[in-house]
């Protein structure tokens, strides 16, 4: 019993990893960049949620939607005015410049939110009770978000015509360009959807972890970073499988190995993949051709 | 035939010219192949290069030509077959190892250190041959001194050869696209090689250009007195400076011999151009 | 041929040329050391002032680490702090060991850097094993990966000293602290898990981070110009070619990262004895990413970049302290603009443009006198 209720908060937690990896994923597919401030957008759908549901008091539903909005529109800016001028540039140059970026957004946290814990009311409440197993129905909730934006995504990226423009540009900008592709404006919406997402992980965590802070977002935001490294980075069902067994890990680690250990062990557990897998368990390997 | 064979039965079907046959080849291959999942690349190939020959790999687009010399250089590991280079195996051995065993080799998109001078990627090129340890090469004695002086005088010397002196110290992404491909050959020579390899040597090149390639490549060969192996679609220079030609179709030769059999072959006019209707 | 006086003319030209880039930073270095060193032995320099010079030293040395890994090997590491710490509290754990037996702080502190940076070294050996066989972002990952390994396994770690002699115990449950150590009378525990190091011994001085900076500078600017820095950076340009002419690309690849980790573990070990007490939460992430900041804005591959950056960039937020919370808002915002105004290449080319025009009138007396001069 207690096995499977690690299982259970395992599988929650690897659900909010695996939304935050979509994001990753989907945009490390298209613009091939590491979006270290991806994490930091969680903060804010947080803070976001939070500020609708304390300042303004709006509805618990209402809150996620408002929070959404304000991170895809931030997603969007940043893009525009941090990222873009960027494109032809090294990923390196890229890189620094998303370190820029989350120093911006957790500084600007801290200066309007303070770096005194808020504590976050969470927006699904109570336990499920059933034969000795107490389970969240956040956990639930969580999960079942989880496999609904996993499903939809997939449906959005194979169906419809944005999506295949964004499938596109990830395999070859120039091509995609000359086949009347509207690069840019395919890039923005991959920002959008990966910035709404990490919203929705931003609510969620804060209603698992309710404490609130400006880098309440970092190490979730490496962490599914590195989920979406563990799965294959640019594959969707990679984030999501990577994520699920991030989270599965996590929790057993904490249970049975070490607390203080957990993250060492969920790193460890990468490397030794990576070094079994190179691309990680669904990325397709590259080689170069001679 | 027994596609698993390793071992070499006879040098096969020598096309080496009569100055060479006195003396032991400098490469053998014998029934090389490779598979890509299924899909075989390169089949049953085998040849006997002299000490001195200069010969030639043509075949149409996507015959497996190059797959044959990333055989060859182990960038690829071959499915099957054996090469016997200089009488010793190579099965086994990374690129780097077969590179000091003495295959050097050019590639058909130009792959230079393009970020460091000319002379540099000479100097990178003798790698093997300058002696210079790890302590030496942050503790500067005077060994260091007298290695890299060598080393220069050295990489001047094969940059000499080209002609190519007055642009020693520029960078090497730099220069003009001929220049680059020369480049390459010389770094190539720089590893003293027993065998060179050319990829596509002629390409993008005019014809004044691939007429003085022609004579570098003899040049290359009375000089230092190495075999040179070189893939080409230019047909006036592979029959102007080939002595042995093979020729590749779908991974598979279909011919072996001099220029002159090679012209009048009907298998290679086939593969070219197509089936003559009326014939 | 004419080509023996070419030779002896070209070969004496490169090196002069070489030599003259070199020895422009090492000029900079010991000019920039004598004016702080005046400044501060004339009270000039205010207390917290003073306090910053061997942290910038450090961050200087680790700067020089790492753009020995990104520059010139042209591999991303996230997780250089990594190996800042092990040097760090190896270097604590020596220091403190000879404290008892060698009086001199001098030679205590050279031996602490050496035993930091051996024990770098040897960490960075066995990270390098997997790691140097990724490639790419998979590659930057694992070494973010291990930074933060690093961390929590020094978070756990406990160590003291007594008679008897080192007594090292690992927390991993989180229930044991210095009193599991069962140290003799008269024992003192160094390390004390989370709370890291405490009531080490403060014998790092600005000469000796000079120094370190010097010998820092001089292995990698050595190493650049020789057959092993070569095969380096061949290995860096075009993998394939470098292994075509015969390069084991894994051993090159090796030693830089080891001799990366060994300067870094150096840095590290003086950081360690610049303070009483420290915790391995110091050289988390944000201290990897604090320090690639440095190399990239000072320039991939160059070291007097490195030096310049690493100290106005770690100046500059201290020096803004009066600002609070505003300053590393600034410092992001100045951060991005950079980024944006050196890489984006029609603001590169604009910037190229005006600065060209500025500087034609100089350029052309320039030019003549050095035609003249080549003639």
């Amino acid at each position: 019993m207690e096995f499977l209720s690690y299982l259970i908060s395992g599988i929650s937690l690897g659900s909010v990893y695996a939304i935050i990896a979509l994001g990753y994923t989907m945009v490390y597919g298209i613009a091939k960049m590491l979006n270290f401030a991806h994490g930091d957008v969680i903060m804010v759908g947080g803070y976001m949620s939070f500020c609708a549901m304390m300042y303004l008091g709006v509805n618990k539903w209402l809150s996620i939607l408002i929070a959404m909005a304000v991170c895809t529109l931030l997603g969007i800016l940043i893009e525009a005015f941090a990222y873009r001028p960027l494109r032809r540039a090294t990923s390196l140059a890229v890189l620094i410049t998303a370190i820029g970026v989350s120093y911006l957004l957790q500084n600007s946290a801290l200066l309007i939110w303070s770096s005194n814990p808020k504590v976050f009311p969470s927006v699904v409440s109570g336990t499920l009770n059933a034969g000795g197993l107490s389970v969240s129905y956040v956990s639930l909730f969580t999960v079942a978000a989880c496999i609904v934006i996993m499903v939809a995504l997939s449906l959005f990226i194979s169906k419809t015509k944005i999506g295949k423009a964004m499938r596109a540009c990830s395999e070859d900008k120039d091509a995609a360009r000359l086949m009347g592709i509207n690069v840019n404006f395919t890039i923005s919406v991959t920002f959008a959807i990966g910035s709404a997402l990490a919203a929705i992980a931003g609510v969620l965590l804060c209603s698992s972890y309710p404490t609130l802070t400006p880098t309440t977002g970092a190490m979730p935001g490496i962490k599914a970073f590195t989920a979406a490294v563990f799965g294959g980075i640019g594959s969707i069902p990679g984030a999501f499988l990577g994520g699920i067994l991030l989270g599965i890990i996590e929790s057993f680690a904490k249970a049975y190995i070490s607390t203080q250990l957990s993250n060492s062990i969920v790193f460890a557990v990468l490397i030794v993949v990576l070094l079994v897998r190179p691309a990680g368990l669904l990325g397709k390997k590259i080689t170069e051709k001679v | 035939m027994n596609k698993k064979t390793k071992m070499v039965e006879v040098p096969s079907h020598a096309i080496i010219p009569e100055r060479d046959l006195d003396k032991s080849p400098i490469l053998e291959i014998s029934h090389l192949g490779i598979d890509f999942g299924g899909l075989t690349a390169v089949d049953d190939f085998s040849i006997t290069v002299g000490r001195t020959e200069i010969c030639g790999l043509i075949g149409p687009n996507g015959a497996g030509k190059t797959t044959v010399f990333n055989l060859l250089t182990n960038v690829y590991t071959p499915t099957r077959g054996a090469i016997i280079l200089d009488g010793k195996s190579t099965a086994g051995k990374s690129t780097a190892q077969v590179n000091r065993m003495g295959i050097a080799r050019t590639f058909q998109n130009i792959r230079l250190f393009s970020n460091m001078s000319v002379i540099d990627n000479v100097k990178v090129g003798m790698h093997n041959s300058i002696k210079e340890g790890f302590v030496s090469s942050i503790f500067h004695g005077m060994g260091y001194f007298k290695a890299e002086k060598a080393a220069a005088e050295r990489a001047l010397e094969l940059l000499d050869f080209f002609g190519m002196t007055d642009v020693a110290n520029d960078e090497a992404g730099s220069l003009p696209y001929g220049a680059q491909r020369r480049l390459e050959i010389v770094r190539a020579l720089a590893t003293n090689p027993g065998i060179i390899l050319l990829d596509e040597p002629a390409a993008g090149m005019n014809p004044s250009e691939t007429a003085e390639l022609m004579e570098n490549i003899r040049r290359i060969r009375d000089t230092f007195q190495i075999a040179v192996m070189l893939i080409e679609h230019d047909m006036n220079l592979v029959m102007g400076v080939c002595e042995g030609i093979c020729v590749l179709n779908y991974g598979k030769i279909i011919a072996k011999g001099t220029p002159e059999e090679i012209k009048a072959n009907p298998t290679v006019i086939e593969a070219y151009l197509g089936k003559r209707k009326e014939a | 041929m004419s080509n023996k006086k070419n030779t002896a003319m070209t070969f004496g030209s490169h090196v002069k040329e070489l030599a003259k880039s070199d020895f422009i930073t090492y000029g900079v270095v010991i000019a920039a050391f004598i004016i702080v060193s005046i400044f501060s032995s004339s009270g000039l320099l205010g207390r917290k002032a003073a306090g910053l010079l061997v942290p910038v030293c450090c961050y200087i040395v680790m700067a020089l680490s790492l753009n020995l890994t990104v520059g010139i090997m042209g591999e991303l590491s996230l997780g250089h702090a990594g190996f800042m710490s092990v040097g760090a509290f190896s270097g604590v754990i020596a220091s403190m060991l000879l404290g008892e037996v060698i009086d001199n702080n001098v030679i205590r502190l050279a031996v602490a850097i050496l035993v930091g940076a051996f024990f770098a070294a040897i960490v960075g050996f066995l990270i390098g094993i997997p790691v140097l066989r990724l490639r790419g972002d998979y590659l930057a990952i694992v070494t973010l990966a291990f930074g933060e390994i690093i961390k929590d396994l020094i978070n756990c770690l406990v160590v003291g000293i007594d008679k008897n002699g080192l007594h090292i115990i690992f927390n991993f449950k989180g229930d044991k602290s210095a009193a599991d150590l069962n140290l003799a009378e008269g024992g003192k525990a160094i390390i004390k898990g989370a709370q890291g190091a405490t009531g080490t011994d403060k014998i790092a001085t600005f000469a000796a981070g000079f120094v370190l900076i010097l010998i820092a500078l001089f292995i990698i600017q050595s190493l650049v110009r020789s057959r092993v820095g070569r095969a380096i950076i061949a290995c860096r340009d075009n993998r394939i070619a470098a292994e075509s002419v015969g390069i084991d690309v894994m051993k090159y690849k090796m030693f830089a990262f080891v001799l990366s980790a060994a300067i870094a573990g150096s840095a590290g070990a003086l950081y360690g004895a610049n303070y009483s007490n420290l915790v391995a939460t110091k050289f988390d992430f944000n201290t990897s990413i604090l320090i690639l900041v440095f190399v990239v804005l000072g320039g991939l591959g160059n070291m007097l970049g490195s030096v310049i950056a690493a100290t106005v960039l770690y100046i500059l937020p201290e020096a803004l302290r009066e600002f609070a919370n505003y300053r590393m808002l600034i410092y992001a915002i100045v951060l991005i603009l950079v980024m944006i105004l050196t890489n984006n290449p029609r603001l590169v080319a604009l910037r190229e443009k005006l600065f060209s025009k500025v500087s034609s009138v100089f350029k052309k007396g320039k030019k003549k006198s050095e035609s003249e001069g080549g003639k």
